[in-house]
């Protein structure tokens, strides 16, 4: 009996208290989103192949890329690899029988719901149209649309980051098995601690600001409307005080799933564990530190922008090593290009290449030019889609027998990964030559020059829109005609791959002891490595304490 | 349509090809380090590749030499073009001496631009050549940001205060003038041109127009009288008000004991929030302007009151 077939009807999922069901639920839903987000990228494409505005009115441009951001940051980046991948892994790979705070579990679930049927509701009576950013007094004074109802979309949603936040630290804390030592931990792990610690930080910060912003709107109090004595770079420090930090939310967990991918198709341990743990940790607390690279042009103290921008470079160098490490791991390694290693490998060059633009962006003078023009959004897009969506995808190929109990068909995931590269490359290095160029973010109607590069980006688009569509179209049917997994397809070292393909609702019969580095891929047969149940003569271990809501 | 495929725009400022070379230099830098990983890729994941089902590679812990060369050598490379970086900056921070001063107001959606003698544009800025030029800018309500790709600047135009910013343009030609921050529904509507021109054409031009036209000095003067300032700010100090003659520049020390620059920003506060300020020996009466008077008849004014200043 598998945790998907324990109980069935519709009750049995939305009271659920299976950490894996809630992980099901959150993949449901920010599909959706994602979907959503897409159908907006696509028609901004579609508007952006001709100079003119001829496919939309500006009113109607302006509210898509506003709420294509909304949901693709909110509803779908910031939830995916923790509450999907994290939320279904994260008590099997430390032996686990369930999160410590089930309840909670579910109700992140339902506070993403609430925001989100908000934010659709926002969207469908008539959109928001302020960009993603929110920025003071356009949203807060003048802007005549579905402000405050989008924003309280996104402020329930919150709540959604924290509650999962305060789960894993507690869980990843309380709840490893016997002989589970922090450095025995995968790095899956302790990518979503750092996670963890950035989201309980971070998110209450935005929540006020948004609120802020609301109550501005709705009642007229100055906080940010220099008309009503407030002050618009407020908000801004503010805003970007979270929303800098949450950039590594949504990539460090992606971080985390590149490299138990790596580990396992070059079936050997991660080059430099140690520095490559410390390094999600590094990454978080710098991240809180760095928020006025956003603002050089703002008129923000010039004295300030030094000191952003010199820790926005220090930021990268734990960045740099852990690219690093996944490339020395190849070396001397097994290396199998199954579809996972597909995109973990695709994820290391685009990622790479978005990171080190990151780098172009802190340079103060160089920031100056291109600050608020495509170069930003093309490498915003680079590290979210080239990497994070990337990482995600390797994620979802390589935990998807797991979780499903099926395969899918290898041929076309494949092509589908190939026409994701190269749709993605199309699709947003142009905007990189098109934004030193000088056109700048966020325009409905163009100059002609830049139509040629606009023409290139939307092409790319497609094909990238091809890719996805053949994703989502492959990944379904393997629901329903994929062959049967077995417990470990991939023959990889950890907890999770010792049980059934998918788990049992108690995920183990037995919490198994462990005796075991993390990827300990050299040790004999590597479809049944460390002690899954204890052997005999071994002194029973007290069962970790459970922590109840 | 040319063959030309631009991959970058005109250098027609100063600053443009101290910008251009520090973008190239880290695109060298980035090509440097994104080859030699994707290299290493692709040699290894051939190299190695898998052979047989049973292999067990040696596990390689890893290397602290390897780890301390490959974080301390990144971050010698950031810390040279963070200095870089910033060092540019900081030259481009403040203006010269001898800069012209222009004024601008952004609004939803155009440029609105006055001339210190009076000549006004709307989304066109003239400018000569090889003279530098102050651009205090000013918004009437969201935050705009001018924009112009060819001089490789921009700044913020944050409505409740002045942003400064400043250039020398070393082409004749014309360029673009972008919003570069959103700003509702014409954003992208808010295009202008800068005009570049030779120095005699630029004063021909300038005394061109309007037979008459009043310099800003002038305009500011007369607002000083209509409004009723001077009926406080006498040119003694037996006002109500401070005298105003000679303050511009000046260090003021406000009742809270902290002590400001009498700059831009602080007249402009002063005449639509006079009493977030006030200078030790006052009394908190003078009323607010806010809602009287457009942002361009402050400029004027705070144009004026620098003249009083201007005994050179």
């Amino acid at each position: 009996m598998s945790y998907l077939s324990a109980s069935y009807g519709i009750k049995s999922w939305l009271l659920t208290l299976d950490h894996k069901r809630v992980g099901i639920l959150y993949l449901v839903m920010t599909t959706v989103f994602f979907m959503v987000g897409g159908l907006f990228a696509t028609l901004i494409r579609l508007e952006l192949l001709t100079p003119q505005g001829d496919v939309f009115e500006s009113d109607t441009y302006n509210k898509l890329f506003t709420m294509h951001g909304v949901a693709m940051i909110f509803f779908f980046l910031i939830p995916s690899v923790p509450a999907v991948l994290g939320n279904f892994l994260l008590p099997l790979q430390i032996g686990a029988r369930d999160v410590a705070f089930p309840k909670l579990n579910l109700l992140s679930w339902y506070c993403f719901m609430v925001g989100g049927t908000l934010a659709t509701v926002a969207i469908v009576m008539g959109g928001v149209d302020t960009g993603w950013t929110f920025y003071t007094p356009y949203s807060s004074t003048y802007s005549s649309y579905y402000v405050a109802l989008a924003l309280s979309g996104v402020f329930i949603n919150g709540f959604s980051s924290i509650l999962t936040g305060v789960n894993f630290l507690t869980t990843i804390h309380k709840m490893r098995a016997p002989g589970m030592t922090w450095f025995r931990l995968p790095l899956f792990i302790w990518a979503q601690y750092a996670t963890s610690v950035i989201m309980i930080l971070g998110t209450p910060v935005v929540a006020i600001t948004l609120l802020l912003v609301a109550l501005e709107n709705l009642l007229g109090i100055g906080i940010f409307d220099p008309a009503l004595g407030g002050d618009p770079i407020l908000f801004q420090h503010m805003f970007w005080f979270y929303s800098h930090p949450a950039v590594y939310i949504m990539i460090v967990p992606g971080f985390g799933v590149i490299s138990e991918v790596i580990a396992c198709f070059s079936r050997k341990r991660i080059f430099g564990y140690t520095f490559v743990a410390f390094s999600s940790l590094a990454i978080a607390l710098l991240g809180f530190l760095v928020w006025g690279h956003h603002m050089f042009t703002t008129g923000q103290s010039l004295y300030a922008g030094m000191v952003f921008s010199f820790i926005s470079f220090l930021v990268g160098v734990p960045t740099a090593v852990k690219i690093f490490n996944w490339t020395a791991t190849l070396y001397r390694g097994s290396i199998s290009l199954e579809t996972p290693m597909y995109y973990a490998l695709g994820f290391i060059g685009l990622f790479l290449l978005g990171g080190l633009t990151g780098l172009f962006l802190s340079t103060i003078a160089v920031d100056i030019h291109l600050h608020d023009t495509y170069f930003v959004v093309a490498h915003f897009h680079f590290v979210m889609v080239g990497g994070m969506v990337m990482a995600y995808l390797s994620g979802i190929h390589f935990w998807w027998p797991k979780m499903t109990g099926r395969m899918y068909h290898e041929g076309w995931s494949k092509a589908s990964a190939l026409l994701i590269f190269f749709g993605f490359n199309l699709t947003f290095f142009p905007q990189f030559i098109l934004g030193y160029l000088g056109m700048p973010r966020r325009y409905h109607v163009y100059p002609e020059e830049f139509q040629i590069l606009n023409v290139m980006s939307t092409a790319g688009a497609s094909i990238l829109a091809a890719g996805y569509l053949i994703l989502f179209a492959y990944l379904f049917l393997s629901l329903f005609t994929g062959r049967k997994a077995s417990p470990n397809p991939w023959r990889a070292v950890g907890l999770e791959w010792e049980i059934a393909s998918p788990p049992g609702p108690h995920n183990f019969d037995v919490i198994p002891i462990v005796t075991k580095e993390a990827y300990a891929y050299e040790e004999g047969d590597v479809t049944r490595v460390g002690s899954g149940t204890a052997a005999e003569g071994d002194p029973i271990p007290e069962e970790a304490e459970r922590a109840e809501v | 349509m040319s063959d030309y495929f631009p991959l970058f725009p005109e250098q027609a400022s100063t600053f443009a090809a101290k910008v251009d070379g520090l973008f190239l230099l880290l695109v060298c830098l980035s090509v440097f380090f994104a080859v030699g990983v994707v290299f290493f890729i692709i040699l290894f994941s051939v190299k190695y590749r898998r052979r047989s089902e049973d292999e067990r590679p040696k596990p390689i812990e890893g290397s602290l030499p390897l780890e301390l060369a490959w974080s301390i050598i990144p971050l010698i490379l950031s810390l040279v073009v963070f200095s870089l970086g910033a060092g540019l900056a900081f030259r481009m921070y403040r203006a010269p001496a001898n800069a012209i001063d222009i004024y601008a107001v952004g609004k939803q959606w155009m440029w609105k631009i006055q001339h210190s003698q009076g000549k006004r544009e709307i989304n066109e800025l003239h400018v000569p050549v090889n003279q530098p030029v102050r651009l205090t800018l000013a918004s009437e309500d969201v935050i705009h940001s001018f924009f112009i790709p060819a001089f490789r600047i921009k700044k913020d135009v944050v409505p409740g205060r002045y942003n400064t910013m400043w250039f020398e343009a070393t082409e004749v030609g014309e360029y673009y003038l972008f919003c570069a921050e959103y700003c509702g529904t014409q954003h992208s509507g808010m295009i202008g041109r800068i005009v570049v021109m030779k120095q005699e054409e630029f004063q021909d031009w300038l005394s061109g127009g309007v037979a008459g036209g009043e310099t800003m000095v002038e305009a500011g003067a007369r607002q000083f009288q209509q409004l009723g300032c001077a009926t406080c700010h006498k040119e003694s100090d037996q006002g109500r008000g401070p005298n105003l003659v000679g303050l511009f520049g000046t260090p003021r020390q406000i009742t809270t004991g902290e002590t400001v620059l009498a700059d831009e920003n602080y007249l402009r506060t002063s005449i639509l929030d006079p009493r977030s300020q006030i200078v030790g020996g006052y009394q908190p009466i003078m009323p607010t302007f806010q809602g009287q008077v457009s942002e361009e008849t402050v400029m004027q004014i705070i144009s004026y009151i620098q003249s009083l200043s201007d005994s050179e």
